[in-house]
């Protein structure tokens, strides 16, 4: 299927300079992917697939998450925007299980993970890029997106130590896993590529493409357009389309770039100072007077 | 220069990735299962020695090089390893078994290690390390019973179906067969997820982590691995000394187990490899040296100790990916010739990295 069939429109971006490389893409998909396509439309029932209740956490007297109540929907595109400081990384953070909530619970797919390992969220299906993309600067590309296989991967180190038939036939379906995803995000000539000699555009995309090796059903994205210029800005608009749209993943994207967030986005999240400003489409939360305040101070400054 | 043309992703997993790779290993493999018939006694005990070293070399590159976690006492494991194999061999259990359990128990101690290691990282996990090198020195020093203190302990010859291994030539072939075994298993598990998850942690725990590696239990397993191999080693060390005293396993053994995988390249087996050769061979060269110069040379005292630190030097400063980083980059030179550009091996500068976050 091409992109033009999933009738995709991003107002603000220039519209038919479709970059080659997702259309491409999307033509290499797997009947698989397809088949988990139905997520994308209906967007009247979809079910709760994320849930933040009353999330809260201090570091010492600075309360840098404060009640934070947000739900996302199954094949819901959410943005989570809000100034410098405000505690859009500290909620990512949190959900991936790096800090310890002070309050409150985070429900995904209908179970409680508040306090499960945090190398179990991985399993559970979500996956997360970094503000400061957190590669492994000594490894191949290909090595990077095995790595990103592992949560799917049951290693025993004695049959590791002999490479027992097994454990090549478990490599070689992790490889067929990677491609795929090479394939889609159009990285192949990076391959064989060591990150320390790659380009920071080429780099994000390949934490993008680290993070949906995993097979998430949730993927974070920490400020996916950061350092990016328009174009490569655009590319990320419809990769983040093609995410939701053939591979059937949720998204929750941290964003300063209104201009992308309101290409992509269903809802928006505003947050200062750790509390909830305003949720809702991405006009409503542009147009939310306590929103502007924050980002432009009130009238009285 | 040479194009591989990979039709299958197992061209990617293979042993030898090319027909060239697999001939010059043969090659090597043969020579070295051909040189008892070549070379003399004293050879055969040097070559030996540096096969002990590459064993433990590649313990502690897998704990280093791999997992980026920093060691200061594998000198330890090799007295734990020695000790063991030591007691009970003489206590009449057959070497096999014996050798086996030295590094089991070695192993166990590397866990034993992991437990409060696995909070520490850098600087303090080297203390930590250095610190437990200094117990189990005191350990074997104080407990008389099994290992008779300063006195020492002779090492019998390693028996194999009856058999005693007492001829270097024997020996040799043992340690050669320890260390490619070692190799194998290695290479094997830094080609499948585990190793992987290694130098996950090594390059950035906390994206490993939202991975899914879970971070104690692979650097557990890592401690565990690289202690055992490294217990194998101190074994077979014992045998070639033929006698095992506190002193052959001190502070020194530790930072020249360091020296070696620093020196050879951190981050790849060759480079364990590449410097056990240079940590075992080259005093050996100097002192060969030393016969061909003048005299007044010659003579001078020190003058190995002094070389040799002067290459270590010259090394750290010029090739800091070690002699396999220099060996990757004549490859290179010669592959893509004449189209090499220095600067593809140029490090680069990051100055985008996570805040810690925890």
């Amino acid at each position: 299927m091409s992109i033009a069939s999933t009738n995709v429109v991003i107002p603000g971006l220039v519209p038919g300079t479709q970059p080659s490389a997702s259309a491409g893409a999307s033509g290499t998909m797997d009947p698989g992917h397809e088949a988990r396509d139905d997520n994308a439309e209906g967007s009247a029932r979809r079910s709760s697939l994320f849930a933040a209740h009353d999330l809260s956490i201090a570091f010492g007297g600075i309360k840098a998450v404060d009640g934070v109540t947000f739900d996302v929907k199954e094949g819901e595109i959410f943005a989570i925007v809000g100034p410098n400081g405000a505690g859009k990384s500290t909620i990512f953070n949190l959900i991936s299980r790096i800090y310890e909530p002070t309050g409150g619970r985070l429900i995904f797919a209908g179970e409680d993970i508040t306090r499960v390992p945090p190398h179990t969220i991985a399993r559970r299906g979500i996956a997360r890029t970094f503000q400061n993309i957190e590669l492994f600067e000594h490894a191949t590309v290909l090595d990077n997106l095995l790595i990103g296989r592992h949560c799917r991967a049951r290693p025993n180190v004695l049959a590791e130590l002999l490479f027992t038939p097994r454990v090549r036939r478990e490599e070689l379906r992790h490889r067929e896993a990677v491609e795929e995803i090479i394939d889609f995000l159009d990285l192949a000539n990076y391959r064989d590529q060591r990150i320390s000699g790659l380009s920071y555009g080429v780099r994000k995309v390949v934490e993008l493409a680290r993070a949906l090796c995993a097979e998430p059903k949730l993927l974070l994205l920490d400020e996916p357009a950061s350092g990016l210029n328009t174009e490569e800005t655009e590319e990320v608009a419809y990769w983040i389309e093609d995410i939701k749209n053939d591979l059937g993943v949720t998204v929750i994207m941290i964003e300063h770039d209104m201009s992308l967030v309101s290409a992509v986005c269903d809802r928006v999240l505003a947050l200062n100072n750790g509390r909830t400003l305003a949720l809702g489409s991405p006009q409503e939360v542009q147009s939310n007077p306590a929103v502007i305040e924050a980002y432009l101070g009130s009238d009285g400054e | 220069m040479r194009i591989l043309f990979k039709t299958s992703y197992l061209d990617d997993i293979r042993l030898f990735r090319h027909g060239g790779t697999r001939f010059w290993y043969g090659v090597l493999i043969a020579c070295l299962v051909a040189a008892p018939a070549a070379l003399g006694e004293f050879y055969l005990g040097e070559l030996a020695q540096i096969f002990i070293l590459a064993v433990a070399g590649v313990g502690l590159m897998l704990l280093i090089g791999y997992t980026g976690l920093a060691s200061l006492g594998h000198g330890a494991f090799m007295a734990i390893g020695a000790y063991t194999d030591t007691y009970l061999v003489t206590q009449g259990v057959p070497f096999p078994i014996a050798f086996i359990a030295a590094g089991i128990v070695a192993m166990a101690a590397g866990i034993a290690i992991a437990l409060p290691a696995n909070r520490m990282t850098g600087i303090y996990l080297a203390i930590a390390t250095l610190a437990f090198s200094q117990i189990v020195e005191q350990v074997v020093v104080r407990w008389e019973s099994v290992t008779r203190g300063f006195q020492g302990m002779p090492v019998p010859p390693p028996e194999i179906l009856g058999h005693a291994l007492s001829r270097p030539w024997e020996f040799y072939y043992l340690c050669l067969a320890i260390l490619v075994l070692v190799v194998l298993g290695a290479i094997n598990l830094t080609r499948s997820p585990t190793g992987r998850a290694m130098v996950a942690i090594r390059d950035s725990e906390i994206s490993a982590q939202s991975l899914g590696v879970n971070l104690v239990r692979t650097k557990t397993i890592a401690f565990a691995l690289s202690a055992g191999i490294t217990g194998l080693a101190g074994a077979l060390l014992g045998h070639k000394l033929k006698f095992i005293s506190p002193d052959a396993f001190n502070i020194i053994l530790s930072i020249q187990l360091l020296l070696m995988v620093v020196v050879g390249g951190l981050g790849s087996i060759h480079g364990a490899v590449y410097g056990a050769i240079f940590v075992g061979g080259l005093p050996q060269a100097i002192a060969l040296m030393r016969d061909h110069l003048p005299g007044a040379i010659a003579r001078t005292p020190g003058l190995e100790p002094g070389l040799f630190g002067l290459v270590m030097i010259l090394i750290v400063l010029f090739e800091p990916l070690g002699i396999y980083g220099r060996w990757l980059k004549i490859k290179a030179y010669f592959e893509y010739f004449p189209l090499y550009r220095k600067a593809t091996f140029k490090r680069q500068r990051s100055y985008l990295k996570t805040e810690r976050v925890r």
